[in-house]
C-alpha cells in the first residue's frame, strides 16, 4: 500500500474499483461497532464489513482483481449519514487515495479533504461509463490529474471537477498543516541555533 | 557579557512579545505563525493518536530530546503494580511506553522517582525555564508560565505537528496585565487569588488574551504559588498566563536536574533576565486588584467563575448579570444549593487534596498545618494525592504522611486522581466534594451527578475536619516548620 497522503496532491495514479449504488452511508462504509477503538489502525480490514459479509467474498473490496486499487468510483450522495471520520479513515487504510463519483455528502467530503483524499465529480452518464470500463478491465491503470482536472487511462480520458477552494488546498498541500510546518525545516534549524537554551547555554 | 545572538530580544516589550518573536519561524498563509516549541510535554491520554497519525504520514519525531513524557491521568493511586486492573488504562500506558521507546523519548515512569502530574514534574526537574515556549496536549499547560515561559495547551493534531516538526501553527494573543498590589492576608492563598480573579473577570474574560500576572503581591509569591496562579489562567479563558522571571524564579531553578550549571548558569540568568517585560511595555489591557481585599474563596456552582468569599451567600438571580443567570439557575438545580444560603457550613462528603493546581509540597504543608492534631469529621472520606513522586517522598521525609494519616486522611501515590477521575478515584452518586483541583464542571469528578466545591488545600483540610465548608482563618494552625 502506498503511504498516506502528504503535501501537495497533484495526481493519484493506480488501478480503480467500483462500488455501485446511491446514498451509500457511512454506517455501511464502517459499521458502528467498529468505532470503539484506540486508534484507526484496524479500520482498513473493516471497511464495508457488513456488505462484504453479506456478499460472501464477491464484494468489490474482496475480489482479487481489485486488490491494490487506489481510486474508488461511486455514484450519488456517497458518504451520507453519520459524520464519523472513521469512514474515510477506513477507506484510506484499505488503500483508497481518491474517490470519483456523481456527488458526495458534505461532511464526508470534508473529512476526506482533511486526510488529503480528493473527492471529484463527473456527470452521471460519464460515471456509468467509467464504472463499466473499470469492471471490464480491472487491471487498467488510471490517473486522476488534479492539475488538468481529468481522469485518464491509456484508452480514454474524462473531465472531472472539484470546487476551487478544496482544489487549491489539495494542490498546494495546505490541507495538511504538518507538511506546511515541515517545509520550513531549514528556517527552524537556524532559529534553534539562535536560541541559547536549546543547547543548554553552552555556546556564547 | 553574554554576546546576544542574532535573535536578540526586542529592546522594549512584554515577555510575551519577546518570547513570541524569538520563536517565530515564519508567518503562514492564512495569518497564523509557525512557532518553534522549546519544550514539548506528553502524557498517556492525548499522545497515542498523535503518534499513530505520525506513523500514518510516514513521519518521525523531529527532536525526541525536546519531548518529555510522564504518565499521570490514568494511574491508580492505591496500588500501582502492573498490569493495572483496568485493561484500557494498561493499554494506554503500554502504548505510551512503546512510543517513547521507539522514538527515544524520555519517559518518567512509575517508580523512577520522577513520575507525577506533567505540570508538577516538568518544573521540579528544571525542564521548564524562563523564555521557553512550552506545549502539551493538556489545557493546564498554562502552569509553566509561572517561570516566564509562554506555555499553552494544544489538541491532538497539534501534538502530532509538534512531534513531527518541533513547531506549530498559532495565532498571537493579546496581553492583559493582571496587576495585584498589596499583601495577601494570613490564611489567603494563591488559589484564593486566582479564584477571585476568575470570579471577577469571568470564565470567558480571558479568551484571546495571555494573562501577565504582575504587581507587588505577585512578586511576593513563591514559585509554587505562581504555578497555582498560572495553572488556572485557562479557567479564566486565557490560554496562557505568566509571571516575569525574577530572583525567586532563579533560586527555584538553581541545582535542578535539567537546569544549567556553572558558567552556563550565569549566561542563562542573564538571558532570562533580559526577557522580562520592560517597564514601558505596552499591554492591550490592564486590570488592577488589591490583594488585601481577597478572602478565602470557594466555588458554589458548576463553573470556576461561580466563586464566593467564605463569608458570602449564594447569589440570587437579581444581583447577577443577566448573561450569568441561566448558568446560575442550572447551578442551583445541579448543586442543590439555594440562593441566600451561606457558603460556609455547606456539608461535604469527600475531601480531595491534590492535582496540578495544588498538589505540590507547599500545598500539602498548608493542608497538614490544618490537619495536625485534628481528625476528619464522621462520615467524611478524605485523601491526599501528591502531585509527583518527588513531592510524595519529600512530604514523607517531613512526616506529612503521618500527620494526614493520624487525622484520618488516606495517603496515596501520585497522579491526577479525582481531579478528573479517569482512574478508580471518583465521586459516587450525588456526593459533594471539597477539592483543591481546578474544575467543578458537571460530572468532572467521575459521577454524572457528583458535585465539586473548589478551594485551597488548607480550606479542603478545614472542610474535612468540620465536615462542612469552613473558614480556615478561624482555625489555629500547626505548621511543620
Ligand atoms: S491534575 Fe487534573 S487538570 Fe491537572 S493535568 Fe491532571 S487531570 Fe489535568
Amino acid at each position: 500500500m502506498s503511504s498516506f497522503p502528504s503535501g501537495s496532491i497533484q495526481r493519484v495514479a493506480g488501478t480503480a474499483l467500483v462500488v455501485q449504488g446511491e446514498d451509500i452511508d457511512t454506517d455501511r462504509i464502517i459499521p458502528a461497532r467498529f468505532l470503539k477503538c484506540v486508534s484507526f489502525d484496524a479500520l482498513g480490514d473493516q471497511v464495508f464489513a457488513d456488505d462484504r459479509q453479506e456478499l460472501n467474498g464477491s464484494h468489490p473490496f474482496d475480489q482479487p482483481a481489485f486488490q491494490g486499487a487506489s481510486i474508488l468510483i461511486v455514484n450519488g450522495n456517497f458518504g451520507c449519514g453519520s459524520s464519523r471520520e472513521h469512514a474515510p479513515q477506513a477507506l484510506m487504510r484499505w488503500g483508497i487515495r481518491a474517490v470519483v463519483g456523481v456527488s458526495f455528502a458534505e461532511i464526508f467530503f470534508g473529512n476526506c479533504l482533511a486526510l488529503g483524499i480528493p473527492c471529484m465529480t463527473a456527470a452521471s452518464e460519464e460515471i456509468q461509463l467509467i464504472q463499466q470500463a473499470v469492471i471490464e478491465d480491472p487491471g487498467r491503470e488510471w490517473c486522476l490529474d488534479l492539475m488538468a482536472l481529468a481522469l485518464g487511462s491509456p484508452q480514454d480520458r474524462w473531465a472531472v471537477s472539484l470546487e476551487p477552494g478544496p482544489l487549491d488546498m489539495l494542490r498546494s498541500g495546505r490541507w495538511d498543516a504538518t507538511s506546511q510546518l515541515l517545509s520550513r525545516d531549514s528556517e527552524l534549524t537556524a532559529l534553534m541555533k539562535q536560541l541559547p537554551y536549546i543547547n543548554g547555554f553552552q555556546t556564547a | 557579557m553574554f554576546p546576544v545572538p542574532a535573535a536578540a530580544p526586542l529592546s522594549s516589550g512584554t515577555l510575551y512579545d519577546k518570547v513570541w518573536e524569538l520563536h517565530r519561524v515564519d508567518d503562514l498563509p492564512g495569518g497564523s505563525t509557525q512557532l518553534l516549541v522549546g519544550l514539548h510535554l506528553i502524557h498517556e491520554v492525548t499522545s497515542p493518536q498523535a503518534f499513530a497519525a505520525l506513523r500514518d504520514k510516514g513521519l518521525t519525531v523531529r527532536c525526541p530530546e525536546r519531548t518529555v513524557a510522564t504518565v499521570d491521568h490514568i494511574v491508580p493511586t492505591t496500588t500501582q503494580t502492573r498490569p493495572f486492573n483496568d485493561p484500557l488504562a494498561e493499554e494506554m500506558l503500554s502504548t505510551l511506553e512503546r512510543n517513547c521507546l521507539e522514538y527515544g523519548i524520555q519517559l518518567n515512569a512509575i517508580g523512577s522517582g520522577r513520575q507525577g502530574i506533567v505540570h508538577v514534574i516538568a518544573p521540579e526537574l528544571g525542564l521548564t525555564q524562563p523564555g521557553m515556549t512550552v506545549a502539551c496536549g493538556d489545557s493546564h499547560t498554562s502552569t509553566h508560565g509561572a517561570f516566564g515561559a509562554i506555555a499553552f495547551g494544544i489538541g491532538t493534531s497539534q501534538v502530532r505537528d509538534v512531534l513531527a516538526s518541533q513547531s506549530l501553527a498559532m495565532s498571537k494573543l493579546k496581553v492583559r496585565r493582571i496587576r495585584v498590589d498589596g499583601h495577601l492576608a494570613k490564611g489567603v492563598s494563591a488559589k484564593d487569588l486566582i479564584l477571585h480573579v476568575i470570579r471577577t473577570l469571568g470564565v470567558k474574560g480571558g479568551v484571546g488574551f495571555a494573562y501577565e500576572f504582575a504587581g507587588t503581591a505577585i512578586e511576593a509569591l513563591s514559585m509554587e504559588e505562581r504555578m497555582t496562579l498560572c495553572n488556572m489562567a485557562i479557567e479564566g479563558g486565557a490560554r496562557c498566563g505568566y509571571v516575569n522571571p525574577d530572583q525567586i524564579t532563579f533560586d527555584y531553578l538553581r541545582g535542578r536536574p535539567h537546569a544549567p550549571s556553572g558558567e552556563f548558569w550565569d549566561r542563562a540568568v542573564q538571558w532570562w533576565s533580559s526577557l522580562a517585560s520592560d517597564a514601558d511595555a505596552v499591554v492591550d489591557d490592564e486590570v488592577v486588584f488589591d490583594a488585601g481585599q481577597i478572602v478565602p474563596t470557594v466555588t458554589w456552582g458548576i463553573t470556576p467563575g461561580q466563586g464566593l468569599g467564605i463569608d458570602e451567600r449564594i447569589p440570587s438571580l437579581d444581583v447577577l448579570d443577566p448573561a450569568d443567570r441561566p448558568i446560575a439557575e442550572e447551578a442551583y438545580r445541579y448543586m442543590d444549593l439555594q440562593p441566600g444560603t451561606a457558603i460556609a457550613g455547606v456539608p461535604v462528603d469527600v475531601c480531595f487534596i491534590g492535582s496540578c493546581t495544588n498538589g505540590r509540597l507547599s500545598d500539602l504543608r498548608a493542608a497538614a498545618a490544618v490537619a495536625r492534631g485534628r481528625h476528619i469529621a464522621d462520615g467524611i472520606k478524605a485523601f491526599v494525592v501528591p502531585g509527583s513522586e518527588q513531592v510524595a517522598r519529600a512530604a514523607e521525609a517531613e512526616g506529612l504522611d503521618r500527620v494526614f494519616r493520624a487525622a484520618g486522611f488516606e495517603w496515596r501515590e501520585p497522579g491526577c486522581s479525582m481531579c478528573l477521575a479517569m482512574n478508580p478515584d471518583r465521586l459516587e452518586g450525588r456526593q459533594i466534594s471539597a477539592s483543591s483541583s481546578n474544575r467543578n464542571f458537571k460530572g468532572r469528578q467521575g459521577s454524572a451527578s457528583g458535585r465539586t466545591l473548589l478551594m485551597s488545600p488548607a480550606m479542603v483540610a478545614a472542610a474535612a475536619v468540620h465536615g462542612q465548608v469552613t473558614d480556615v482563618r478561624g482555625l489555629s494552625l500547626h505548621p511543620t516548620s
